[in-house]
């Protein structure tokens, strides 16, 4: 972390970070709304990612087929991604081609025209968007999962949205949406790789401070009330593969106990790769891979939780061993959370932990794209100081913390429990 | 911004600093320094792959891959994870058609314990019993995986039509029977004739200095030796289709259908396998996917991916054309693929898409070589394509050679728009 850094906020409310790193030829260009699935209301789920897309449709400056073209040509790449808490768009380019990136985030987060007959075609793309996830028995098991943990809290629908909706959102519903949100105070611009801090910051007030503040709607947020007790529900569909989900409620990323989760998490599942592009490693060696593959009742296991704003969910996926049968499989899940509860990790267990975040981390670091990532993605839910400390938070954590929390979050009345029954196996129909 | 220091401060893999040396059993070891980040990466591959399996035991050599790192005649399954995991350092296997690939990475400190570890998987693998069959049970659950996907399935029948008689048409993962066929002693069987040094190549990336890097190397494996090794088996020609064969595997209790459709391609040391890679990003590829993005996604909004691709490697891999879409609008989406397939054979790509597209292949060479792994990679690239260690110092002439013609030529050698595989995979 000793590249220059440089953190500033523009008179429009807009918040830019830029750091300087002179590894490779590159920039990596970020812009972030403090916008996603979160801020959604039945009805009009799904619209935060439809918007991302009708952010690719062009606008007068730009129009579709030649914004298209134009970063491809420079050799940058470029895409978007929406979540729960925040819509981002990036472009990595090659240095000298940087202005190009830049002054299209500029331009779109004011200009992006919504054309009808795009609107239209848009539709029926983000619908087969969404019917390949239907083919997944796990996004169809998630997707009920995620609906069971929250009743009143927004994070209730898949960021896809429900196809209710998508068959009957409108033009105007979608530009209301890209005018409230996409403006300058509620969005983070965040530039690393090969440039001077000066010369960029001078660049971005030429681009952004023209662009207006605009108010904020009031967005009171509607929390989760605590469960009254375990949810289980089961998927039905096809295949021969049975799955289990155990969703718990997770602290929010700025929860005091968000760092001890992530190493309890750590310890069952293997660790977090925390980064957006690049591999993590195996977790073989993990307490659930040990007690459930290798004992042969799964075939993998998997798990994380994710940084929000609200407490969100730490998800647990098990891809049940064909001879087996997913109660054996949650008793055993019970049985390892248990043993977790009533002995604390060792400090072996800890440090361990720590060498393998680090590690990941240094993999992280390679990458220009990524490095520009977490500083808008950890301003977010939290600050760039989040993501800087991050290591230090977690060599923090004790084996009590550790026990502690998995006392507290990991019971049954704080979970959903979800299993995907396939309908092809002999095993369903016996 | 800093346009001017770019190509004094920054170059691409080359002569210059890039270290191989062949070693006496045939390994050919590279290394490239990047201190820059405290890591390091490792990348490889053996002349063993799906080529060697005997049909009645496909899967054999992606089998045998995967379980060695079940257990060592010196570490057992648990050890060896227990030594990776637990300083965040990674390794793994995979076996392809034509070769076995390795690739791993870890913090340098930890370079040897990666290197001790490649050294047992790949000369002394145990093959536990029960560790055998464990995974055999991860494998077969696989399959029952593969086939409930789409994409997966398309592609597999796919390759049954383009590939008919030829070992292209054989999944590398096998089949539930044949996986069930293979034995732990066919596993040993298969280890004792098919690993070799020979025809064996391995990179190293990151902040550990060329020379020891290649010392660690001769050190560890510069003594290995396998007789019995065979050269790597030659491939029949491929029997170009004479007319539209279109292949449905059935799905049932799906939301979306998977197309492939296309033909055999060239081979990536193929003369014209540039303008093909070029016509192909033109296809499908360049800006959001190329022509049939902008025809089957973004006028005619069937799809949320509609692409081109193509496979290059060894052989004559395929180039194809996959769309996701609803299983109502298939026969619609087919018909645009196979025009715009028909329009690109039949008319030169315009100078401009061609110029798009190659500026597309320059500019984006410094982000695929910004990481240690892209870099190994590429090393990789030129070692078993044998397009010699100035290839990216040449690449930019190479690319602003190719010509519409060419790609117009290629075109009509590979892809004939009434000669072609449709498979579908859905509902």
């Amino acid at each position: 972390m000793s590249n220059p850094i440089k953190k500033t906020q523009l008179s429009n409310g807009l918040l830019v970070l830029l750091q300087e790193i002179h590894t490779a030829p590159l920039i990596s260009n970020w812009v972030w709304y403090r916008v996603g699935s979160r801020n959604e209301v039945p009805g009009k789920t799904g619209i935060s990612h439809w918007v991302e897309h009708m952010q690719f449709k062009g606008t007068p400056e730009f129009p579709a087929s030649l914004l298209d073209k134009a970063i491809s040509r420079e050799g940058g790449v470029w895409n978007a991604f929406t979540f729960l808490d925040w819509t981002t768009f990036f472009e990595t380019m090659p240095a000298d081609k940087i202005d190009l990136a830049l002054r299209l985030e500029a331009d779109r987060m004011l200009h992006s025209s919504f054309e009808p007959g795009e609107v239209e075609s848009e539709r029926t793309v983000i619908i087969s968007e969404r019917q390949g996830g239907e083919n997944e028995p796990l996004f169809l098991l998630g997707e009920q999962v995620q609906a069971a943990a929250f009743r009143v809290h927004p994070y209730h629908h898949q960021i896809i949205g429900d196809l209710a909706d998508l068959q009957t959102i409108q033009r105007e519903d979608l530009y209301n949406h890209y005018r409230t949100y996409y403006v300058p105070n509620n969005a983070v611009l965040a530039i690393a790789g090969d440039f001077e801090i000066t010369a960029m910051l001078d660049r971005v007030h030429e681009l952004f401070d023209p662009i207006p503040a605009a108010s904020q709607p009031e967005q009171p947020v509607r929390l989760e009330p605590p469960q009254p007790g375990e949810h289980r529900l089961t998927v039905e569909g096809p295949g021969e593969t049975t799955y289990v989900q155990a969703a718990y409620r997770a602290p929010a990323a700025n929860d005091p106990d968000f760092f001890a989760y992530i190493v309890m998490d750590s310890l069952l599942t293997g660790p977090s790769n925390l980064n957006m592009f690049g591999s993590g490693i195996s977790n073989k060696t993990s307490r659930l891979y040990q007690a459930l593959v290798e004992s042969e009742l799964a075939v993998s296991v998997s798990g994380g939780l994710p940084a929000t704003i609200d407490p969100s969910l730490h998800n647990i996926v098990i891809t049940v061993h064909p001879q087996r049968a997913a109660d054996e499989v949650i008793l055993a899940l019970d049985q390892e959370i248990r043993r977790l509860q009533e002995v604390p990790p060792t400090f072996g267990d800890l440090e361990r932990a720590m060498k393998q975040a680090s590690a990941l981390f240094a993999y992280g670091s390679e990458s220009i794209t990524n490095q520009a990532f977490w500083m808008g993605y950890s301003e977010m839910f939290s600050t760039y100081d989040w993501f800087t400390s991050y290591l230090d938070n977690l060599d923090k954590v004790t084996p009590e913390d550790v026990q502690r929390v998995a006392q507290r979050y990991l019971r049954p009345q704080n979970r959903v429990l979800g299993i995907y029954i396939p309908q092809d196996s002999e095993k369903a129909s016996a | 911004m800093n346009s001017a220091s770019m190509s004094t401060r920054y170059s691409f893999p080359g002569p210059e600093d890039i270290t191989r040396t062949q070693l006496p059993n045939g390994i050919v070891v590279l290394a490239r320094p990047n201190f820059n980040s405290p890591s390091v990466v490792l990348n490889g591959y053996l002349s063993v792959g799906n080529l060697f399996d005997p049909d009645e035991k496909l899967g054999l050599a992606g089998f045998t891959a995967s379980a060695l790192m079940r257990g060592t005649a010196r570490r057992s399954f648990q050890e060896i994870y227990e030594a990776l995991e637990s300083v965040g350092a990674s390794l793994g296997f995979n076996g392809g058609t034509h070769t076995t690939g390795f690739g791993g990475r870890a913090l340098a400190e930890d370079l040897d314990l990666l290197l001790a570890i490649l050294d047992e998987t790949l000369r002394q693998p145990a093959f536990p019993m029960e560790q055998v069959e464990r995974l055999r049970a991860q494998i077969l659950t696989g399959l029952a995986i593969r086939a409930q996907d789409t994409g997966e399935m398309a592609s597999l029948a796919f390759d049954q039509v383009v590939y008919a008689g030829h070992p292209y048409s054989r999944p590398e993962d096998g089949y539930p029977e044949t996986i069930q066929a293979i034995t732990r002693a066919d596993l040993e069987d298969f280890h004792r004739r098919y690993f070799g040094p020979h025809n064996m190549a391995i990179a190293i990336v990151g902040a550990v200095d060329p020379g020891l890097a290649l010392e660690k190397v001769a050190e560890i494996f510069g003594e290995w030796e396998n007789p019995q090794q065979p050269d790597a088996p030659t491939l029949p020609p491929v029997v170009p289709l004479n007319e539209l064969v279109t292949e449905k595997v059935t799905i049932p209790g799906k939301f979306q259908a998977d197309i492939v459709i296309g033909a055999a391609g060239p081979a990536r040391q193929s003369p014209d396998y540039l303008a093909a890679a070029l016509g192909n990003s033109v296809l499908g590829q360049f800006g959001m996917m190329g022509r049939i993005g902008d025809a089957v996604r973004e006028k005619a909004g069937l799809a949320y991916y509609s692409y081109s691709s193509l496979g290059g490697g060894l052989g004559p891999g395929p180039w194809y054309i996959s769309a996701g879409v609803d299983p109502a609008n298939v026969e619609r989406a087919s018909s645009l693929i196979r025009e715009e397939i028909r329009h690109f054979t039949e008319a030169p790509v315009s100078q401009e898409e061609l110029s798009d597209s190659q500026a597309n292949f320059i500019g984006r060479l410094p982000l695929s070589l910004e990481s240690n792994g892209g870099v190994a990679a590429a090393l990789i690239n030129l070692e078993r394509y044998q397009l010699g260690l100035d290839y990216y110092y040449r690449y930019e002439d190479l690319v602003r050679a190719v010509t519409p013609d060419e790609v117009l030529e290629t075109a009509r050698r590979y892809l004939d728009p009434d000669r072609l595989a449709i498979s579908i995979a859905g509902p």
